[in-house]
């Protein structure tokens, strides 16, 4: 190896080193913890006994005791619940953000700055407020009943908090700009003589949206959906404001196991369910994105 | 009539500028191509050639006028529903499909079965000299091949009219030259009519039937390459189209006089009144001793070598900058001047082009 070569590698260890020591540290450790702890038996007061109990991944495929006796799929059903949630997330997020980046991608420079400031403003106030916002809005003696029992559109207030479309609703508040930048991203780098091209050789508005613009801007359809659906997943703040008692998903489940519960061992196992589908999914993701995600758009 | 394949009829579009201020790119343009043409819209940038190939395409309406494609009125059809195919500038070939799903793309979009598509999608590729090279992505093209795909792209549906815009302007100097034969032969071939923009003067005499001259949205000139060289309409055609030597003066029987007392002899014996004579810079030569032809005494300020000819660039004595061109083979009179500094630079008064005033 040639010296300047050798200089080089030595100034790229330098500076990776730091940040490798501290994921080495502050999440590969803990993780090898977690990956512990999820095989070992609850202690009585918290902690963890040293003993082999694989039982905890039995447990959350509804075999609530190791005699397998039982069976009560419940924590299954919060599983699929929080991908059902998630989902809706990814999907109704995409809804705002997609024709909303078309929107600002065509504005002035001046204009899609501003936009793009206004869409990074809720960051500058804490989540847990904006959350509680909504609780005033859709409670039931909140806004949007006042003004529907003032008007007399209904004559009892809805249910809109402590449901499943309550907590959507507020993942969709929270992970709308995660969503939007990625999705802009590929929208503004779209090249629109492209587009004329399309309608030049015939074909119309809508064929040209399904064959040119929808698979050239799906990497940023894609990277919103994953960086949604993710976080949306294991989210725990959200239900937990917006569902109130009612609504479960594996995030309030996995904090209560090792809050409330203090089954550390269960909870750890939950958490590396949860992680092993995410890694499926970014898998996914990255092959498919990797045979240029496009032509798997485009069904060819 | 029935030898013209697309009409224009007082096509008139103005833009608004940010300042707020009009910009008429098409002042009232009457065009008519024809069957079999290849014309050529040539102008200097900001003079309408590309909204009137826009307008054509559909993707520019007009303010007022008609446009007719072989006689059906295409004024108010989307560009999609035009029986026209367009070479962008910049190629615009689909990254996400192959050199084949781009060259068929019209076909499939027309709903014509795989077989039949893959059929003439080699045949295509083959017209364009890139047999064989469906499965590649535009990207591992080289640019010169990219622009062969976009024309395969273009032609593959049998429009009534190619259109091309700049379409040779980022290839080098050499694949140009290639290029600008390929697409004459391919057009003489393909027996459908060509609308190809450019600000290449050189470009637009080399390859063209007819060539029409824009210049602040209107038709300056409309004619083959040859009278627009030879007999160029106005002083604007004059200076763009080629090199020129222009002299504003007044016209009495067999001469010219300018303003600065120059005598220029032409051969137009019927002219009067105030006009411009046009000397190309080949036209002149070197007088010798006993030459009786009319000719021009400058001093010479450059003499440049471009490889085929000599340029000189002289004044006269009232301080007129005057340019012509010696074939190179000549090169021992050049030996000469270039030790005098003076030159007397004699021409042929029949080969002086006279521009009526009232079109300067």
């Amino acid at each position: 190896m040639s010296s300047i070569a050798f200089r080089r590698r030595a100034q790229l260890g330098l500076l990776l080193g730091p940040v490798s020591l501290f994921l080495a540290v502050f999440f590969l450790g803990p993780l090898a913890i977690m990956i512990v702890t999820s095989f070992l038996a609850p202690g009585l007061y918290g902690g963890v006994e040293w003993t082999w109990y694989p039982h905890n991944y039995g447990r959350i495929l509804g075999f609530a005791d190791p005699m397998f006796e039982d069976f009560d799929p419940v924590y299954i059903a919060i599983f699929l619940r929080s991908l059902k949630i998630a989902a809706l997330t990814v999907v109704a997020t995409l809804l705002v953000c997609y024709p909303a980046a078309f929107c600002i991608s065509r504005l002035s420079e001046r204009w899609k700055n501003f936009c793009l400031f206004l869409i990074t403003l809720p960051f500058f106030t804490s989540l847990i407020v904006r959350l509680f916002i909504w609780v005033l809005i859709l409670r039931q003696t909140g806004l949007v009943n006042s003004v529907l029992l003032n008007t007399g559109v209904v004559a009892r207030p809805l249910e809109l908090i402590y449901t499943d479309g309550a907590i959507v609703l507020g993942m969709v508040y929270v992970f709308i700009p995660f969503m939007f930048m990625p999705v802009y991203a590929s929208v503004e780098k779209l090249d629109w003589t492209l587009v004329r091209a399309s309608l030049d050789l015939g074909a119309g508005p809508i064929r040209t949206f399904l064959r040119i613009i929808l698979p050239l801007t799906a990497p940023g359809i894609a990277g919103g959906a994953v960086i949604v659906f993710i976080p949306a997943l294991g989210n725990f703040v959200v239900p937990a404001i917006l569902g109130g008692a009612k609504v479960m998903m594996l995030g309030n489940l996995i904090e209560q196991q090792f809050l409330a519960a203090r089954n550390w061992p269960f909870g750890s196992a939950l958490a590396m369910m949860v992680m092993s589908v995410m890694l499926v999914l970014l898998c996914v993701y990255v092959i498919v994105s990797g045979r240029r995600g496009i032509d798997a758009a485009t069904g060819r | 009539m029935r030898d013209s394949i697309v009409r224009l009829e007082k096509a008139a579009k103005a833009f608004g500028t940010p300042e707020g201020q009009t910009v008429t790119a098409l002042d009232a343009i009457d065009l008519t191509v024809r069957r079999n043409e290849f014309l050529t819209l040539l102008g200097p940038s900001g003079c309408g050639k590309t909204t009137l190939l826009q307008a054509i395409s559909g993707f520019v309406e007009l303010d007022s006028g008609r446009i007719l494609i072989d006689g059906e009125d295409m004024t108010d059809r989307p560009p999609y529903r035009r029986p026209v195919n367009t070479v962008f500038q910049n190629y615009a070939l689909f990254p996400h499909m192959t050199v084949g799903e781009n060259t068929g793309y019209a076909l499939e979009v027309a709903g014509i079965a795989r077989p039949e598509r893959a059929k003439r999608v080699a045949e295509a590729l083959r017209m364009v000299g890139l047999d064989g090279m469906e499965g590649r992505k535009p990207r591992q093209l080289s640019g010169g091949q990219q622009q062969r795909v976009a024309l395969a792209r273009a032609i593959i549906a049998r429009p009534k009219l190619l259109l091309l815009d700049e379409p040779l302007s980022a290839l080098d100097k050499n694949l140009r030259q290639a290029m600008q034969i390929e697409l004459k032969t391919l057009q003489h071939d393909l027996g459908i009519s060509f609308i190809f923009v450019t600000h290449d003067q050189q470009e637009a005499l080399t390859m063209s039937d007819r060539v029409a001259v824009l210049s602040g949205g209107r038709i300056q000139q409309l004619d083959t390459p040859r009278a627009i060289y030879d007999q160029p309409k106005n002083s604007f055609v004059a200076t763009f189209v080629g090199a020129s030597n222009l002299f504003e003066g007044r016209a009495e029987g067999a001469r010219l006089v300018t303003g600065d007392g120059l005598s220029i002899a032409h051969a137009k014996a019927g002219a009067s009144g105030a006009a411009t004579a046009l000397i190309r810079p080949e036209q002149f030569f070197l007088a010798q001793q006993g030459d009786t032809a009319p000719s021009l005494d400058v001093d010479l300020e450059q003499i440049v070598f471009v490889g085929s000819t000599f340029e000189l660039f002289g004044r006269t004595a009232t301080g007129r900058r005057v340019i012509a061109e010696i074939p190179a083979a000549r090169r021992n009179l050049v030996g000469e001047i270039e030790q005098s500094r003076r030159a007397r630079l004699a021409y042929d008064p029949a080969a002086v082009h006279l521009i009526p005033a009232e079109a300067a």
